[in-house]
């Protein structure tokens, strides 16, 4: 935990994921993983993601970048874990940012980072396994995911 | 927790012989100097006091060459767009660098808007500005050469007494922005050549909410804020009479103990760049390295594969005050523009720290600094995906490539 004296430009729940990270670490055995963002813009991040029977079993990440990216993909994995394919799809950015009891207006895009991060993992196991596609869901091909990120700035360059 | 501070480019704390000259002008002699009662004369007499100190402190020969200011950027705009305006039949040309400051860089953006034109010179690696290349870039319609002595960014050394021959040479006006130096360079304007320059005293143990402006007589400007006539003209609205007091003192202190201060920092700067460059693996100085190219008080660094904005936060939670480069850091979202001046690579630029020196620095406290951020940069490497990349050999470093062995290299910045 942050200490309680210390000013922080953060919530203590974003400071309490940035310093104390949960899921953070490699997933070797993973069954599926999507990386967005790029160096020159500042974040990347990268989701992998365990699933059994349509559902996420366990879920890690790997970021670079500010605090409140750090902290967004901590939240983001601590809530995927037990949802299936269904509800992480639907899980939006906005959910994250409440979670961590807000984030600044100018780091909004953190949390829609993790969101897409998110996404390009489920997207990832869906291509490979089409049997789980929910009925209706039209799954980007990789060409397609990386164009619409890289209109949203951050895109893999 | 005893905390460091590095981060004296911004602001310094008040030197205590400063604040005790201040306080009296509170709530004792609190008169506004250009009233004609005892009260105002005696804060008049205090202005005066203060516009010698400044004057003095520069090298100034008149008293009545000193416009004080609300602070460092106000004394930037009043001198571009001042000149800018005053000039304007004259021409519509200015000149800076692409690596000034954004109180200068954006004045002479906002000029671009009123029809006035601005080339941007560039800089070299180190970040500094070749005196011909400005010569090359003056035509005919420049009425302003405007630089910084010394980067706010990466502490490289301007060669302003060329730049101010060149200027003279040439006819054009030349504005020194002198904010990043005052207090720890010496600086004299007889030397420099400059019409105009400028230094806020919150950089070097005086109060914040007073810059100063130096304008030779002959230099043309034009006032920005308009009103009562305060500043001779030049500058309207009640003076900030404590601040001024405190800046005229600052600037008194600063002149007399420049040398001590610059040779403390020199040493504490060079002890903090070899303790990184050591104890930091893929790390590297941004600027020129320690000497007489570097203000002693500039240390700025880009650890690799790791975002400039995690390591701050890291460090000011173990208690160490940095400031950063990245753009995540900035509220524009844009990375340092002066990084990207002096050619750093975009993912180096985010990873960029910033420190700067002050007096009340110690030898260990440059330790414990070195060693906190290899523990930072460890910590966040760990969880960074492109130091993950480096590691399995799949990207390279910047900072220090592998050896080409087969010729099959990866960099996939």
């Amino acid at each position: 935990m942050a200490d309680d004296k210390q000013m922080t430009p953060y919530t203590k729940t974003v400071m309490d994921h940035f310093l104390n990270p949960r899921n953070m670490g490699d997933m070797p055995d993973a069954d599926a993983e999507g990386t967005v963002g790029s160096a020159a813009c500042g974040d990347i991040m990268k989701v992998f993601l365990k699933i059994q029977d349509n559902r996420i079993v366990e879920a890690k990440f790997k970021t670079f970048g500010c605090g409140s990216a750090i902290a967004s993909s901590s939240m983001a994995t601590e809530m995927l874990k037990g949802k299936t394919i269904d509800e992480a799809l639907k899980m939006t950015n906005r959910q994250v940012v409440d979670a961590l009891g807000g984030l600044p207006a100018y780091k909004m895009h953190c949390s829609v980072l993790a969101e897409d991060s998110v996404k390009a993992a489920l997207h990832d196991y869906l291509r490979k396994h089409p049997e789980a596609v929910p009925a209706g869901y039209v799954v980007p091909s990789k060409e397609e995911e990386q164009a619409a990120n890289a209109q949203t700035g951050h895109g893999e360059h | 927790m005893k905390r460091i501070y590095l981060d004296h480019i911004t602001s310094t704390p008040l030197d205590p012989r400063v604040f005790e000259a201040m306080k009296p002008f509170f709530m004792e002699r609190y008169g506004n100097p250009s009233a004609m009662h005892q009260e105002g004369l005696m804060a008049r007499d205090a202005l005066q006091k203060s516009r010698e100190q400044a004057a003095s402190f520069i090298g100034a020969r008149r008293a009545d060459e000193i416009y004080f200011t609300s602070g460092g950027t106000e004394a930037n705009n009043l001198a571009i767009k001042g000149v800018a305006y005053a000039s304007q039949r004259n021409g519509n040309h200015l000149i800076i660098s692409t690596i000034e400051h954004p109180s200068v860089m954006e004045a002479a953006a906002f000029l671009e808007t009123q029809g006035f034109v601005c080339t941007r010179v560039p800089v070299d690696r180190e970040g500094r500005l070749d005196p011909e290349q400005v010569r090359a870039a003056v035509t005919d319609k420049t009425i302003l050469i405007a630089t910084h002595y010394a980067n706010h960014d990466i502490g490289v050394i301007q060669p302003v007494e060329e730049i101010g021959r060149v200027a003279a040479e040439k006819g054009a006006p030349f504005f020194c922005d002198a904010n990043a130096a005052a207090g720890w360079l010496p600086i004299d304007i007889q030397k420099i050549g400059a019409q105009l320059l400028s230094f806020t005293p919150h950089r070097f143990y005086g109060p914040k909410g007073s810059g100063v402006l130096y304008r030779n007589r002959k230099a043309r400007l034009q006032p920005i804020i308009h009103g009562g006539g305060q500043e001779n003209g030049r500058r309207a609205g009640t003076e900030n009479v404590p601040a001024i007091v405190g800046a005229g003192l600052a600037c008194e202190l600063a002149g007399r103990e420049q040398a001590e201060r610059a040779a403390h920092a020199g040493v504490l700067q060079k002890r903090l760049i070899e303790g990184l460059l050591e104890q930091v693996p893929y790390l590297i100085l941004n600027g020129p390295p320690a000497g007489p190219r570097r203000s002693p008080v500039n240390v700025s660094v880009s650890a690799e594969f790791i975002e400039g904005e995690s390591q701050l936060l890291l460090l000011d939670h173990q208690g160490i005050a940095v400031a950063s480069g990245g753009s995540c850091v900035s509220k524009s979202l844009k990375a340092s523009h002066v990084l990207k001046g002096i050619g750093l690579d975009e993912a180096l630029a985010q990873g960029s720290i910033m420190m700067t020196l002050g007096r009340e620095n110690t030898v260990e406290e440059m330790d414990e600094v070195a060693r906190a951020l290899a523990g930072v940069a460890a910590k966040l490497r760990a969880m960074s995906p492109l130091w993950d990349q480096f590691q399995k050999g799949r990207i390279d470093s910047l900072v220090k490539p592998r050896p080409k062995t087969d010729g099959r290299m990866n960099p996939l910045f």
